[in-house]
């Protein structure tokens, strides 16, 4: 190796890591695309109330159902909405939602994942029996119980879909911290002497952290899927709040003679999904980590 | 003429880096192989030999393309035949036998199946006389009890059965040429010498042309008629092996030789500066350059043709191998090792040291009961001096490493005490090992891209002992990771380097610079070179001396390469299956008499030389648990005396040059029939 | 061999034992218990009291769930609140409705993702790679409920192939049930077959590249013996427990196919016990569905123990 070029060995700054690992995403056709996709849907949200020309709840009668116009783009639905406006607005609510709901997963899982992983024996079995157990509800009876009984408002959204989708980044980051552990550089850090919690954040953190990013970045857009659901169900958000969930369940019923307020927020949400999807696989591919492997749970 | 039955001609293979550059592994291949004859091709991990050996069969790994350049078998070029046409010469015309046959082996299928599979395709047999042959194949490889053998899946076998298994497989369709890929690498040093043995039988036997490829001189020297060496994609070297091995023109053929510690020659090998080039690094001139000792102007400018040398029936890519020939006459002078620091000054003291892997039932563990009465590792005994070299040898299984841990801590003794400095007993518990203590023990481990943490630069990985026991930080940390790095010769621009960015000797520089960040007391050295190339493990092993006697650490260097060890230490503990055979000083122990393992063990080992045959003494059978009574080597032994040595656990007796051997057969007994 | 089959079902009836004890103590620990949700603001006086009587609620939870739990066991389930009928007759043909969907999905399902996933891997990074896998992509991420959603649109409202809304009895018969589950299967398979096809293709790839493989290929074992007889079973042993993951994880997604379907299966029951307030039905929901996903990962497990011969020797190298 050509040992003169000292520079190109500085020790990297985390920015640089991470505009480093963006344009390895982005240097593949899919990556491009879905980072696009998701850059772009994360900006509408933000300037989408200044941009929306019409008021989403503003209710007109007369205005029933219109099909798309040069006024009204994507038509209007069953209470004479601008399908334009909560279109554009739809994502905000779902976005917001499962960002920080995968933030909570990525915690609690990432963390109980590492500790199980860590002390092995007794206390992994029989943590890992519950979350086991967990796993087999399935999630929707779950999350449709807790949102039934709790209401659907943001406070209960947040941790519930949180702990829901962290279950299956405990497995993972148990599984890499089970990887790492037997390797020589923790059994050396042992022998030293350094304390659990130092091994914990100086040798098991860095290794793992790649595969739990990954891991989060996949469950985000599963519960994206998972509240789009919810909120197609009419356990979501709350209307008159504007959500393509509860909009392609509104105009479903309709949608024989005025498909175009399905159609819409049906795009709104497939690409979103979609980009996030192919995100997280370019993020994977970029690090390094195949996804294709795992089971959607 | 002999007749020739592969041709490669100016064979150049390489693969598209990222960037879209077409970067070569393989560069213009020529050789031929004859009929009948054995060409071993050496070189060290990444020099291409794996490649050429596939080129052979028509078979190019997924991402790499043949650039230009033919392999021609009978007359046809391999390298643009269709599959279907190639699948009728690969196993019938030409068979491969892989390095790693565990995973060679296709997992699910019977091993019976997997030989009659290859019967099926390239004989006309019909279904019993494909049993019969079978059977007979598996005998010929000197399988035990065939019948049985057929019946079993690959993982039921040991390493050494597997690589037979494989063997057979390939004569199968009893084809003209043999290409051996490491074959008998990552088996034990017995298992090897074995499989060679059987491989030179065979050679001889059916009269197939091998070509057998290994980046173990010993084991080339043991079977080939004629050596291509290769480096860098290149071949550097051709020609008869004696005239190779004996005389070697090029220069990193001749320095390949010198690093290579040898049973013989006490003391360490020569070293040779640097590691290999990764490929595409070279653009112009000789790959060699910057290792050699003979380099010129002309080499970094100009690359050196293969050019054939009539009177010593050699090809050379040199521009100056006529000063090697005229250097024929340098004999070996080995660095004398300085054995003044040792002082007669106990360090370590291991008393009655045993070590179970065995879990103990939970009623016994309240009970307090001793369940195991037969552990992995029993009656230990050794008492190690300050500033000396302790090696531990002995195959795989052998119990070494599990020492190595419970010494430092990592695994926790059954029974027995390990005392340090005299009175300081070391706790079977490393929570309760104090920090001077454990400060004083360091461990270096095999493979140091395990052992270093992918995630840290060389500064954060030296960092990390600073600050743990000395509490450096600032600019104080830095002046001394600078000065370690300088202690074990690596510049301090490699303080921002991850370890990837390493190459494997550089890797294991700064592994040893770690352990020896925290001024220890005794290094624990658990095979540091083996997963090195032969070239820089001369290296590591003389910074390992040269750090050891400015600093007078004492070193426990366990070890399977009975070579190695000789190299580098004072006094030698063997040992069988958890069990001590023989301990004492190294130049005694590798001198008669020795305890019948010893023997075993030293007869194995393949030196690069072609007059040193090994010898075979005992069967390379894999014991799974040591005996429950009696001698631990009572099931291989080759003196086996009878039931004294099955019930009776033989006593130690002093060998008169000094080495304590334990065995029920008398020194003088020994000494008349081993000599 | 014997004793690692008794330990993977003892580990199943463990897991379902949690799950009861979860499901249990979450309708207890949230607020109000099944007769004020299901009351709501008539939860006072007579009413709540009768309610509390009916349904036992008097008695100390610890009591209340050995028995109920002793009852499960039995195969009661006790009572539906809003049915007013025993929850056993209200599950029975629901049940067996969504077995139909769920089987049928899985029949298409699993055969077309093994064949989709082999060819994927086998022509890795050409043409039918990379169509399919695209495909795949999209058909993985789309929710099901857009996707019915869609299939009704064009299909059933577009096209007028066949009927976009399942209008039959709920004890309806099978043969009368199959026509109109045709768009439902469809919606359900597409995501678990492209799941099952992705996780096929990557462990095919992987053997692909394994020295085995590429040994078998020096031996001169021709391409497509060597699929089948080397690869293939490699590729899939470990595919087997992947597979029945996305199995049990397309319970989930049946519950939202029946809603906008409007099917009589399970998955209504569930959105209508829900939004009843019908606590005991949820419960005995939970139970089955997660009795299905055991169920279906011990199979799993078991079929991994019988085909590998790394475990089927266990016992004879003891």
């Amino acid at each position: 190796m050509e040992i003169n070029k000292i520079s190109e060995f500085k020790k990297k700054s985390i920015f640089f890591k991470i505009s480093e690992v963006l344009v390895t995403m982005a240097s593949k056709p899919s990556g491009f695309i879905g980072l696009s996709i998701l850059v772009f849907h994360i900006l509408l949200a933000f300037v989408s109330p200044y941009l929306a020309p019409y008021d989403f709840k503003a209710i007109d009668p007369s205005l029933m159902l219109q099909a798309p116009s040069s006024e009204y783009w994507f038509g209007t639905d069953s209470l004479g909405r601008d399908v334009f406006t909560r279109t554009i607005m739809g994502g905000r609510t779902a976005l917001t939602i499962t960002f920080f709901g995968s933030l909570i997963a990525l915690l609690w899982g990432g963390l109980l994942g590492i500790f199980c992983g860590l002390v092995g024996g007794k206390i992994d079995d029989v943590v890992m029996r519950i979350v086991d157990a967990f796993l087999s509800i399935p999630w929707i009876l779950a999350m449709l119980l807790i949102v039934s009984l709790l209401g659907t408002s943001t406070e209960v959204l947040i941790p519930a879909l949180g702990f829901f989708y962290g279950k299956g980044i405990v497995r993972v980051a148990r599984a890499a911290t089970h990887d790492v552990i037997a390797k020589d550089f923790i059994i050396s850090a042992r022998a030293r002497g350094h304390s659990n919690l130092s091994i914990i954040w100086n040798e098991i953190i860095p290794n793992v952290r790649d595969a739990i990013l990954v891991e989060g970045a996949m469950r985000w857009s599963w519960m994206l899927l998972g509240f789009s659901s919810l909120s197609f169900l009419g356990f979501g958000v709350s209307p008159p709040t504007p959500d393509w969930g509860l909009m392609i369940s509104n105009a479903r019923g309709l949608m024989s003679f005025a498909y175009w307020a399905v159609i819409a927020p049906i795009v709104g949400l497939s690409s979103l999904i979609i980009g996030i999807n192919l995100t997280a696989d370019a993020f994977a591919k970029a690090l390094g980590i195949d996804r294709s492997t795992k089971a959607p749970v | 003429m002999e007749e020739i039955i592969q041709k490669v001609k100016n064979l150049s293979v390489g693969f598209k880096s990222q960037k879209g550059h077409e970067i070569s592994i393989l560069k213009n291949i020529t050789t031929n192989i004859k009929k009948g004859e054995t060409v071993g091709i050496v070189g060290e991990s990444g020099s291409g030999k794996s490649t050429l050996a596939l080129a052979m069969m028509g078979y190019v790994k997924q991402g790499l393309f043949t650039m230009d350049g033919e392999c021609i078998f009978n007359s046809s070029d391999l390298l643009k035949m269709e599959n279907r046409e190639l699948e009728k010469i690969r196993g019938r015309k030409i068979a491969m036998i892989p390095q790693n046959a565990g995973q060679s082996l296709t997992p699910n299928l019977k091993i019976g199946y997997q030989i009659d599979e290859a019967l099926k395709l390239h004989t006309k047999l019909n279904k019993s006389e494909r049993d019969n042959k079978t059977s007979e194949l598996l005998n010929k490889v000197r399988l035990p009890s065939p019948e049985t053998i057929a019946l079993r899946y690959p993982h039921e076998l040991s390493g050494g059965q597997q690589q037979r298994v494989a063997v057979g497989m390939a004569l199968a369709g009893n084809p003209d040429l043999l290409l051996l890929d490491e074959p008998t690498t990552g088996l034990d040093v017995t298992t090897q010498a074995h499989v060679l043995e059987l491989l030179n039988f065979i050679a001889k036997d059916t009269g197939t042309s091998m070509v057998y490829v290994s980046h173990d001189l010993g084991a080339i020297a043991q079977v080939s008629d004629r050596i291509i060496v290769m480096y860098s994609g290149e071949i550097v070297l051709e020609g008869p092996a004696r005239d190779i091995l004996k005389q070697p023109v090029h220069p990193y053929t001749y320095g390949l030789l010198k690093s290579i510690p040898k049973l013989s020659l006490a003391g360490l090998p020569d070293s040779m500066p640097g590691s290999q080039p990764q490929p595409g690094m070279i653009q112009k001139g000789c790959s060699f350059y910057d290792r050699c000792n003979f380099a010129e102007d002309k080499c970094k400018k100009n690359s050196p043709n293969l050019e054939y040398v009539s009177e010593l029936k050699t090809s050379v890519r040199c521009f100056n191998y006529k000063k090697l020939i005229e250097k024929k006459n340098d004999k070996n002078t080995k660095i004398k090792r300085n054995e003044k620091n040792i002082k007669i000054n106990e360090i370590l003291n291991l008393t009655d040291v045993s070590i179970s892997y065995a879990k103990q039932k939970f009623l016994d563990q309240i009970l307090n009961k001793i369940t195991d009465t037969n552990p992995t590792v029993k009656d230990i005994n050794i008492n190690i001096n300050k500033g000396e070299t302790l090696a531990l040898v002995g195959e795989s299984g052998s119990g070494k490493s599990t020492i190595l841990k419970s010494i430092a801590g990592l695994l926790r003794t059954k029974e027995g005490k390990i005392k340090f400095d005299k009175d300081k007993i070391l706790s079977n518990d490393l929570k309760k090992r104090n920090s001077s203590n454990l400060r004083a023990i360091q461990l270096i481990f095999q493979n140091p891209d395990e052992s270093l943490n992918p995630n840290h630069t060389v500064e954060e990985i030296l960092a990390q002992p600073l600050k743990l026991y000395f509490g450096l930080s600032g600019e104080e940390l830095k002046k001394n990771i600078i000065e370690l790095l300088e202690k074990v010769r690596l510049g301090k621009f490699y303080m921002t380097r991850y370890p990837r960015q390493l190459s494997g000797g550089e890797k294991q520089r700064v592994a040893v610079a770690r352990a020896f960040a925290a001024k220890p007391d005794i290094i624990l050295c658990d095979e540091v070179t083996s997963a090195l190339d032969v070239s820089v493990q001369a290296a590591v092993l003389n910074l390992l001396q040269k750090l050891k006697e400015d600093f007078g650490t004492t070193y426990i260097f366990v070890s399977h390469d009975l070579a190695v060890v000789r190299a580098i230490s004072d006094r030698v503990a063997v040992l069988y299956q958890g069990r001590l055979c023989e301990i004492g000083p190294s130049k005694n122990v590798y001198q008669f008499p020795s305890h019948p393992y010893t023997e075993v063990l030293l007869g194995a080992v393949l030196e690069p030389d072609p007059d040193i045959k090994p010898k075979l003494v005992a069967e390379d059978v894999v014991e799974e648990r040591p005996p429950e009574k009696g001698c631990c080597f009572q099931g291989r032994c080759p003196r086996i005396l009878g039931d004294k040595c099955k019930n009776e656990t033989p006593p130690w007796q002093i060998g008169d040059n000094g080495n304590a051997i334990r065995c029920h057969i008398s020194v003088e007994e020994l000494k008349k029939n081993q000599i | 061999m014997f004793f690692l089959i008794i330990k993977r079902i003892l580990l199943g009836l463990i897991t379902l034992i949690i799950v009861s004890l979860i499901t249990f103590a979450g309708t207890e620990v949230l607020p109000g218990d099944a007769c004020t949700t299901y009351l709501e603001r008539e939860a006072y006086g007579a009413a709540l009291e009768a309610c509390y009587e009916r349904l036992g609620l008097n008695i100390p939870a610890h009591e209340r769930y050995l028995s109920w739990a002793y009852n499960v066991v039995q195969g009661d389930f006790g009572y539906s609140l809003s049915g007013q009928m025993p929850i056993n007759e209200v599950l029975g043909p629901r049940v067996k409705n969504s077995m139909v969907l769920a089987s049928a999905a899985i029949i298409i399902g699993i055969p077309i993702a093994l064949i989709l996933g082999i060819v994927t891997a086998l022509w890795r990074d050409k043409l039918p790679d990379i169509t399919i896998s695209t495909v795949t992509i999209f058909a993985m991420t789309i929710p099901e409920f857009i996707s019915a959603t869609l299939l009704i649109l064009v299909v059933a409202i577009w096209l007028e192939w066949l009927p976009g809304i399942v209008i039959v009895p709920t004890d309806v018969t099978i043969t009368e049930l199959l026509p109109n589950i045709i768009l439902p299967v469809i919606a359900i398979a597409m995501i678990m077959t492209a799941h099952m096809a992705r996780m096929v293709r990557s462990s095919v790839i992987q053997v692909m590249a394994s020295d085995y493989v590429q040994m078998a290929i020096l031996k001169g074992v021709p391409y497509w013996k060597m699929v089948f007889k080397h690869v293939l079973p490699n590729a899939l042993l470990p595919a087997i427990n992947v597979v029945a993951l996305t199995i049990a994880w397309l319970l989930g997604g049946v519950v939202v196919t029946e809603v906008v379907f409007n099917y009589p299966g399970l998955g209504r029951l569930v959105i209508e016990s829900i939004s009843n307030r019908d606590l005991p039905t949820v419960q005995a929901l939970a139970i089955i569905l997660a009795s299905i996903y055991v169920s279906i990962n011990l199979i799993a497990d078991l079929l991994t123990l019988m085909l590998n011969p790394r475990l089927k020797t266990l016992q004879i190298r003891k």
